[in-house]
């Protein structure tokens, strides 16, 4: 397991902030989301119930994120990773299903602040609104150059998951898109 | 810019988020198959201006395989659907007619 983020704990200032949020366990989930023992070992782990498709269910770092039709983002504190892991492997042994810890492949930066919709807008091609992007609402997409996932928290902030390497690359970007002052329209 | 929606996960995106995987609905014509179906299977492929069937991926989404029908000419997008399929759905094709009446491509019409 790594023990520093590939940001190392940065932040920027301003009215709308860009921060790592450190290390974050994540797991990938493929399987059959309709299944009962599946539903039941992330309710456990998590806390939450399985999220509808485009929707995240997350409290501070323990949360269940809906990725595809057959794939869930499990969160769980970064030191729980490998035992939850081997906890939903415990629970669905014998069904067809994949779960494999991915922390350490990934970077969670949060973007926060009065600006963060037109953050997130300057850069990823989705409709940004409140009306269409409320808090719990998760997306994957594109942001500029390369795949990246947010969702939104209660409190109007976004995160914003990336692959580790080019965490750096995905800080820049939205460091530059958040020193601009906000348009006002989101 | 073509805007599609992926029947998987709902999401309707603009064709950056996708990466088109060619024509739809072909037939493979593996060993054993003669030369002018291996040649159609390989090689021949339609270039309508106009109606079309396409794969398209969900690269930056859910990563799914699915099916487009579209106008090539206005980058109209008559509908998307699954990828199960090795023909276009009715619901389809009924758009389509509305749309564009009397049109065919390849064996569908």
């Amino acid at each position: 397991m790594s023990e520093t983020s590939a940001l190392n704990g940065r932040g920027t200032e301003g009215t709308t902030t860009v921060r790592d949020t450190g290390l974050q366990g994540m797991i990938t989930l493929r399987g059959n989301l309709a299944s009962t023992k599946l539903k039941a070992i992330c309710k456990e782990i998590t806390g939450q119930p399985m999220p509808k498709a485009g929707q995240a269910h997350v409290s501070g770092d323990t949360g269940l994120a809906w990725m595809s039709p057959d794939e869930l983002l499990v969160l769980v504190p970064h030191g729980q990773a490998a035992d939850a892991v081997a906890r939903i492997d415990a629970a669905l042994a014998g069904q067809h299903f994949l779960a494999v810890n991915v922390s350490d492949a990934r970077a969670l930066i949060a973007v926060e602040g009065a600006g963060a919709r037109e953050v997130i807008a300057r850069l990823c091609p989705v409709d940004m609104s409140p009306e269409a992007f409320g808090p719990g609402a998760f997306r994957r997409t594109r942001m500029a150059q390369i795949p990246a996932a947010f969702w939104m928290e209660q409190d109007g902030s976004l995160r914003v998951i990336c692959f580790r390497s080019v965490a750096e690359y995905a800080f820049g970007l939205l460091s530059t898109a958040a020193k601009s002052p906000a348009v006002g329209f989101l | 810019m073509l805007i599609l929606e992926c029947p998987y996960c709902g999401v309707t995106g603009e064709e950056t988020e996708f990466h088109g995987g060619g024509e739809a609905h072909l037939t493979r014509h593996g060993p054993g198959s003669s030369d002018d179906d291996f040649e159609n299977y390989l090689f021949l492929r339609e270039n309508p201006r106009g109606v079309h069937f396409e794969r398209w991926r969900h690269v930056n989404g859910c990563g799914k395989w699915f099916h487009a029908a579209r106008d090539t000419a206005t980058l109209e997008v008559f509908g998307t659907y699954s990828a199960q399929t090795t023909e276009p759905p009715q619901d389809i094709k009924d758009a389509i007619t509305a749309k564009r009446p009397g049109w065919s491509w390849r064996e569908f019409k």
